[in-house]
């Protein structure tokens, strides 16, 4: 089966979704695919809470000071102009948000914006209760349904990026549900699959954040960087069990009422005084020391007590969201909650302009699939605004060089070979592999630690170097086989940047190198060559 | 030492009902106990889900003990639970079922 379009936007979470909408809006026919359902997979549904933009609703901002902010949370490792578009292009990306109805939150007509660690003023709007990603998804994709130049097709897995000698010319995909092979001719194409954190055993992401699309781009020829650079939530739930609730929950929690973050010992290690102050890379690493120290939580973090609270503040702060806690068996004015650090966001990721091509001509990126607005460290926040900003730069870019590039001939799906046949549980590997990097390449890593890890991510090369014969229809062990060779490609990349880095800085903790080096206030970059992957710096 | 405890998920699938045994720990979720399944015994056993337990991407709606629930939410429980796709839907495989809407679909 073939199809043809303009623009081909790989991914429907917020930056897919916002790129479909503005190459649209500059005269683009779109097709916007995502392996699972349109606006429900990846990581915006799943946001809480907040978005960080210079509105200036709550006090008066720019954003300069919001690129400022960014920039010193990054450690130095940020790409400026990056940083800038996010901060710059976001505000106007919240703002036609708004006017498109996403209801952020409100007081006496004016948007409310609330004091998020890392920056120097209120300035993350939200949708209550816990609602701000569900509700962007839910603006954007009535807005898509009301475009019709722009066609969606859910349940379609892209494959391989197609290449025309240098030039990108679309993508080979897979119908998941019937097991059709399907290859999509494009004038321009727009990588908008997210970051990574599947390969973590311990995670916030969805199924489908296994690094799709840094492998899709690393095989198409397009680099990557700062791959090292892996944000652990340093308060992700961990005990008791909960149903129902994502485990970045807390966040908000700690936004609106504080909270103290408490030892076995109930200390408060991180002099906050019950504030929510602490940058992500620095409450993640005191956590996991705590933890080592023995001084941790009974499941291995700490404890987070809103016990100061009365029912009635806490009611007022996450109304509905409390019945939900109550449902569960927690009573907050009673009982603490375990919280450990959890993998959430990607700093690093494929290397592209201001513009938001790759080095590949026809070849762009957009969300979190890019790397380098956030450096070593993201500022709470910054994640949704760089979505909505690098779509709507994708979109804008992929559709000129559309407009201004002649269509390849299209061709039928190229033949997938046969293969072998599987014998192994992808699935179970997988796991394993989550595993490894969450003990060897996590949040505190050692030279000895990669290493390990690196030799269980060769020894999937047997499984993973040749074809695996696909099953007609849908074949689930296929699908999870085809994730694995993502997954053991994007690990790859992640730990051999990571075993170069010989210091530390921001989410990249080496314990054998303490120290931040000046030296080190570069860049690296990852490419795959003749000889396997290839990190330069 | 303790007693194992278990589970049991008997799964309607093209050749009829399957039964899996799976760990029970409390406050596991259904979806749990499908995803063990997948990387423990069968990992053709086709399932549909996104978020894992947020409950936000509403992809894991099935069938449990003849009733309509979402497997990331419904709670494990010691004894014999009866999965069967949605059955007001196509089926695809097992418990994937179309649930796309028809605007959104390929074919």
């Amino acid at each position: 089966m073939k199809l043809e379009t303009d623009v081909l936007v790989v991914g429907a979470g917020g930056a897919g979704m916002y790129a479909a909408l503005e190459a649209a809006r500059a005269g683009a026919r779109v097709t916007l695919v995502d392996r699972s359902l349109i606006g429900r997979g990846g990581a915006t549904v799943m946001a809480q809470m907040t978005v960080a933009a210079a509105l200036g609703a709550e006090a008066p901002d720019r954003w300069e000071h919001h690129l400022a902010d960014t920039l010193a949370a990054g450690r130095g490792l940020c790409d400026p102009a990056l940083s800038r578009l996010l901060c710059e292009e976001g505000v106007d990306c919240i703002r036609e948000m708004d006017a498109w109805g996403v209801g952020w939150a409100r007081s006496n007509g004016r948007i409310k914006q609330v004091h998020a660690p890392g920056h120097d003023r209120p300035r993350c709007v939200y949708v209550d209760f816990l609602n701000t990603g569900p509700a962007v998804s839910r603006t954007l994709r009535t807005r898509l349904i009301r475009t019709p130049e722009i066609r969606r097709i859910g349940e379609l897995l892209v494959l391989d990026l197609l290449k025309e000698q240098e030039r990108c010319i679309g993508a080979l995909a897979l119908h998941e549900t019937s097991g059709q092979f399907v290859s999509i001719h494009s004038r321009a194409t727009i990588v908008a699959t997210g970051g990574l954190t599947r390969l973590y055993a311990r995670n916030s992401a969805s199924a489908n954040m296994g690094g799709d699309g840094y492998s899709l781009a690393l095989r198409a020829g397009a680099e990557l960087v700062d791959m090292e650079f892996v944000q652990f939530f340093p308060i992700g739930h961990l005990a008791p069990r909960l149903v129902g609730m994502d485990p970045i929950m807390w966040d908000p929690f700690r936004y609106k009422l504080g909270g103290r973050l408490l030892n076995a010992a109930g200390e408060e290690f991180l002099a906050e005084d019950g504030r929510y102050v602490s940058a992500r890379d620095i409450a993640t690493a005191a956590i996991v020391k705590e933890v080592e120290a023995g001084r941790g939580s009974p499941h291995g973090g700490a404890w987070l007590s809103f016990e100061h609270c009365s029912a009635a503040e806490l009611r007022a702060a996450f109304g509905p969201v409390i019945e939900r806690l109550a449902k569960n068996g927690i009573d907050l004015t009673k009982t603490r909650v375990e919280v450990a650090p959890i993998a959430h966001y990607h700093m690093g990721g494929i290397r592209v302009s201001p513009r938001m091509e790759t080095c590949v001509p026809g070849l762009f990126a957009a969300g979190e699939a890019v790397g380098g607005a956030n450096g070593a460290n993201r500022l709470s926040g910054n994640a949704v605004t760089e979505a909505l900003a690098f779509g709507r730069q994708a979109g804008r870019s992929a559709a000129a060089f559309a407009s201004s590039s002649k269509a390849a001939a299209p061709t039928e799906a190229p033949a997938v070979p046969g293969g072998k046949k599987l014998d192994a549980n992808p699935a179970a590997e997988i796991a394993r592999l989550q595993e490894t990097m969450n003990r060897d390449v996590g949040p505190l890593r050692t030279r000895k630690s990669l290493q390990r890890a690196l030799a269980h991510i060769e020894s999937l090369d047997a499984l993973c170097g040749e074809p695996v014969e696909k099953k007609p229809g849908l074949d689930a062990a296929w699908l999870d086989w085809m994730d694995l060779r993502s997954m053991r490609l994007v690990a790859e990349a992640v730990a051999r940047s990571a075993l170069a880095r010989e210091e530390s800085r921001g989410a990249h903790q080496r314990e054998d190198f303490p120290q931040t080096s000046e030296a080190w206030t570069r860049r690296q970059r990852a490419c795959l060559g003749e000889k396997g992957l290839r990190i330069e710096a | 030492m303790k007693p194992e405890r278990k589970a049991t998920l008997r799964i309607k699938r093209a050749e009829g009902y399957q039964s899996f045994e799976v760990p029970f720990e409390p406050g596991q979720t259904l979806l749990d106990g499908l995803r063990w399944i997948r990387a423990h015994a069968d990992p053709g056993l086709a399932i549909r889900y996104s978020c894992i337990n947020a409950n936000a991407c509403k992809e894991c709606m099935l069938r449990l003990d003849g009733e309509t629930v979402y497997a990331c939410t419904e709670r494990l429980a010691e004894r014999e639970m009866t999965v069967e796709p949605l059955p007001n839907k196509k089926l695809v495989r097992d418990l994937v079922t179309e649930i796309a809407p028809p605007d959104e679909r390929l074919l």
